[in-house]
């Protein structure tokens, strides 16, 4: 379902009068699938992340709802297996990853810094092919035998169960030249691209976010490429690296998977960051606290994350002396993030806070990705880990990290940019709801998954003992509660399309470029070379009834 | 279609200065243009490193982990096969720094025989690794999953050198078939096309011609004795065992294949010094070398096919006159991806072949 190129479901009814928007620019259905807009590729990006998201939502329901009782509730231990494992492998690779860079990102970085398009709009392209055709993989392997080696294909597991491993090994094969090309040409445009005045401390820190992300995509990524290769060499030909009864080495694939995958987890989280950077300034109407400290701080976690991953392998089987570097290299890794979240507090403080949407989402986001990070620091702990590797003390940890973060976020950047991709408003009470819902699902959700961990839950298991039930019950009103909450703000952006007042310029008073260009932008983004300014210089920005936004004033 | 965006003045009226076609319409000028091709292949090649440095991680753990292995089985390598290729490949670098040169000239003539050189090259690398691999899945040299142990069960002949000249043979007619009827049009541009395609497809049997030979002629020599001076001349034991090893690769001859006449240049390799370390001659063994040998000389011979593809697409547009001194980004970044597909190649030559 997400791999259908179908047109997004903007309706560009009313605006067609006016001349000169992206949606209205030219029509039909091959307007869009051969478009080199960086803005329709990033709102069919968006339509393809989302429908993954259903239906990696609609498999996450299925796993709570089974474990709602202690013996399971209606599915086979295989069955089970395969549930998680598409669950887990469609909300990394082809939702989160892709969700902020792609999406979002694909759409304001050139508006946001003030050029025309990316520096390669074919590449652009092609990379949202690419991202279908490995989602089309992945969906094979659904619907053919079922994928059961959970989202790491560890081996020896990945080579001996008759599940479509090549297949899906091959989705994120196509899936990882999608996200590198995708962050080959952000870095190019950044460097290359900036319009006369937009200096490197001039660029708004979603765009630093997302730069270094691009620089964990073109890295890391290779590495998985060439470790799914590997992997489906194993299987093919038997190659003998990974297969121990070839005399290969399974903790070779370990190292191999997570030099990419810790990374990775920064390509979730950083442009999520990046987006909190701007709505805390923009709904708080002032200044970004120590912009030099976050924008430092983005590439900081971006190189440092390339050194922790063996904290995933504690208890894999290695040296004594590399547990405990890696383990102190992960606890250097927190710092910066503590800086932005400091930041993003100072930020605030003196501000005039307006609770907006966006800005609900944003503060949801402190608090979760706060207990994320923070349960991160007792995991990175030798001897804590010990405990608490494989339990549901891991699952809560990142999904407090992935979700609390980075999916929190990205739908704060949604309705904060929303008004800018499609041109209307939303209502302003459906969005607060759906905010409020989402956080005491989420919490709901995931709290007693802490818990459960520390009394010795593990992870990836289909039934538990008795005693476990009322909390893995919690959990399961919880899903169901965010699950709601989700769909409200679903309903909420859908019902703008049809309903929505006109957006203005720049609705929330924000002063970086992208709130210069019309809502929605025109196909070019701007008629001629922007003026560059400071991005969180928020003088002079008034808000103008009539306009129903905020214009400046001289 | 209108938001297609590519070389076209179409949106020049857009703008206070001209865009030439070669211009893409969101670059500013042409240094933006350039700078931008640059960067995003440097990238790229960035991420080729990376890409095979898994498999450079993979050579050095075992490496170490197992040395013996790769001493026993690198023996199997032919280190004239690799070191021809390596010829080969840094020539074909310096045409294709000559096609740059070229482009960056405006000399249009030299730019298409540059890069039809370097598509040559190309082809003929591929042509003697078609006998390089060929040669060792004969002998069951193959990764850990199908590795035959050596001089015990008899190996798998297979048609392979001819079915993998199937497709070269196929692209051979096409465009010699091409290359007349272009003659007889006397279409030029045609001509110039087809010329490049045909020479590169027949290099490919050149190079295997050339492959053949060097390893039937090291064959030969050792099935009578005479070469063990060349093949065994750096190996560390001593003479006696050299009369050993005769006498088990006779025995295993005589002894395994009873009544059957097998072309001695094939079945008596000369490569089989080493088939008395049992503990090393099995699958999950002497396999994982040639498992690793396959993926590292396997990835990088699908990097050269990549580059004759991009090497072919810029004969096209040479053959157009695209290039000339204002305009030669794309030979300048497919030349540097060919340097990079060269200096991988001088890695694994060493790494593979040479290092006992
Ligand atoms: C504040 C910094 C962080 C620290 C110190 C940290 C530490 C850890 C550690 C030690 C583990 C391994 C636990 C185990 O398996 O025993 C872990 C697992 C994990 N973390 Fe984090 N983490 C941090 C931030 C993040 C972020 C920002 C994300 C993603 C957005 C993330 C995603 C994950 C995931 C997905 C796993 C589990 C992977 C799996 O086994 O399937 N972490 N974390
Ligand atoms: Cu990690």
């Amino acid at each position: 379902m997400s791999a259908v190129i179908s047109k997004p479901l903007v309706a560009p009814v009313e605006s067609a009068k006016e001349p000169g928007n992206f949606l209205t620019h030219t029509s039909g259905f091959l307007s869009w699938a051969l478009t080199l807009d960086h803005k329709r590729i990033g709102l069919m990006y968006l339509v393809g992340v989302m429908s993954s998201f259903l239906l990696g939502g609609v498999l996450a329901l299925v796993v709570r709802a089974h474990l709602f009782y202690a013996d399971g509730a209606f599915l086979t231990l295989k069955q089970y297996n395969q549930i998680f494992t598409l669950h887990g492998a469609v909300m990394v690779f082809l939702f989160i990853i892709p969700s902020v860079p792609a999406a979002l990102g694909n759409f304001l970085l050139p508006i946001m810094l003030g050029a025309k398009d990316v520096a390669f709009p074919r590449l652009n392209l092609s990379s949202f092919y690419l991202w279908v055709g490995g989602a089309i993989f992945f969906l094979v392997a659904m619907l053919t035998t079922g994928l059961d080696t959970g989202w790491t294909f560890y081996t020896p597991y990945s080579l001996e169960t008759t599940g479509p491993v090549v297949l899906a090994t091959m989705g994120v094969f196509i899936l990882g030249f999608s996200s590198i090309f995708t962050g080959l040409n952000f870095i190019v445009t950044i460097n290359t691209m900036r319009p006369p005045g937009m200096t490197w401390f001039r660029m708004p820190l979603l765009l630093w976010a997302i730069y270094s992300t691009s620089i964990i995509q073109v890295l890391a990524t290779p590495v998985l490429g060439i470790t799914m290769l590997l992997l489906m060499a194993e299987r093919f030909l038997g190659i003998g690296i990974f297969d121990p009864k070839l005399n290969g080495d399974p903790v070779t694939y370990q190292h191999f998977f997570w030099f990419y995958s810790h990374p990775a987890v920064y390509i979730m989280i950083l442009p999520a960051m990046g987006i909190i950077s701007e709505l805390m300034s923009v709904h708080s109407h002032k200044g970004i606290f120590g912009y030099r400290m976050i924008a430092y701080s983005s590439v900081a976690i971006a190189l440092f994350g390339f050194l922790v991953w063996g904290h995933h392998m504690f208890t894999s089987g290695m040296a004594n002396v590399t547990t405990i570097v890696f383990s102190a290299l992960t606890f250097t890794v927190s710092i910066p993030s503590a800086i932005k979240v400091f930041n993003w507090l100072f930020t605030m403080y003196k501000g005039t806070v307006s609770l907006t949407t966006p800005m609900l989402y944003a503060l949801s986001f402190m608090f979760l990705f706060t207990i994320g990070g923070l349960t991160g620091l007792p995991l990175g702990a030798l001897s804590i880990d010990r405990h608490f590797h494989d339990t549901y003390f891991v699952v809560a940890h990142f999904h407090y990290v992935m979700m609390g973060g980075t999916l929190v976020a990205f739908l704060g950047g949604i309705f904060h940019w929303w008004p800018k991709m499609v041109g209307k408003m939303y209502n302003e009470l459906g969005g607060q709801i759906s905010a409020g819902i989402v956080f005491v699902g989420f919490n709901l959700t995931f709290l007693p998954q802490f818990v459960l961990g520390t009394r010795g839950m593990p992870r990836r298991y289909a039934t538990y003992v008795p005693e476990f039930e009322f909390l893995h019950q919690l959990s399961t009103y919880g899903a169901f509660l965010l699950g709601i909450g989700l769909f409200v703000a679903l309903g909420v952006l859908i019902n703008s399309l049809f309903r929505g007042k006109k957006a203005p310029t720049n609705p929330w008073g924000g002063a970086t470029l992208e709130w210069v260009c019309s809502s929605p932008p025109p196909h070019d983004n701007f008629s001629k070379p922007p003026v560059v300014g400071d991005p969180y210089d928020f003088r002079g920005l008034e808000y103008d009834a009539r306009e129903g936004g905020y214009v400046r004033r001289k | 279609m209108s938001d297609i965006t590519i070389p076209t003045s179409e949106h020049a009226d857009d703008h206070s200065h001209d865009h030439p076609a070669w211009l893409a319409h969101h670059f500013d000028d042409a240094e933006q243009q350039f700078d931008s091709g640059k960067l995003g292949m440097w990238l790229f090649l960035v991420t080729e490193v990376l890409f095979f440095s898994g498999m450079f991680v993979a050579y050095a753990l075992f490496r170490s982990l197992h040395p013996e292995v790769f001493v026993y089985a690198s023996q199997f390598l032919n280190a004239k096969l690799g070191a021809i290729n390596t010829g080969v490949l840094l020539f074909s670098s310096l045409t294709m720094a000559w096609a740059v040169r070229a482009a960056q000239l405006s000399q249009q003539k030299i730019l298409v025989s540059m890069l039809a050189m370097t598509l040559s090259c190309a082809a003929m690398f591929l042509g003697v690794k078609a006998v390089e691999y060929t040669h060792k899945w004969d002998l069951g040299l193959l990764p850990a999953g199908m590795y035959i142990t050596q001089g015990v069960a008899e190996p798998n002949h297979g048609n392979w050198l001819q079915i993998l000249c199937i497709p070269a043979a196929v692209f051979a007619v096409i465009f010699a078939g091409w290359y007349l009827f272009a003659l007889v049009g006397r279409n030029r541009f045609q001509l110039q096309i087809a010329g490049p395609l045909l020479v590169a497809s027949l290099c490919f049997f050149a190079g295997v011609q050339l492959g053949v030979f060097l390893e039937s002629g090291e064959s030969h020599g050792d099935a009578h004795g005479s070469g063990h001076g060349a093949t065994h001349g750096d190996h560390h034991e001593g003479a006696g065992d050299h009369a050993a090893h005769a006498i088990i690769v006779d025995h295993m001859v005589a002894t395994s294949i009873p009544g059957q006449a097998f072309p001695s240049e094939v079945f008596v390799d000369p490569k089989r010094v080493g088939i008395d370390e049992p503990e090393i001659n099995q699958r999950g063994r002497a396999g994982i070398f040639f498992g690793i040998y396959y993926m590292m000389t396997g990835i990088h011979a699908v990097h050269i096919l990549g580059g004759m593809g991009v090497i072919t697409w810029l004969i096209v547009k040479a053959a157009r006159h695209e290039f000339h001194s204002k305009y030669f980004g794309p030979v300048d970044n497919v030349g540097l991806y060919w340097h990079l597909v060269d200096f991988i190649w001088i890695f694994l030559f060493p790494l593979l072949y040479l290092i006992r």
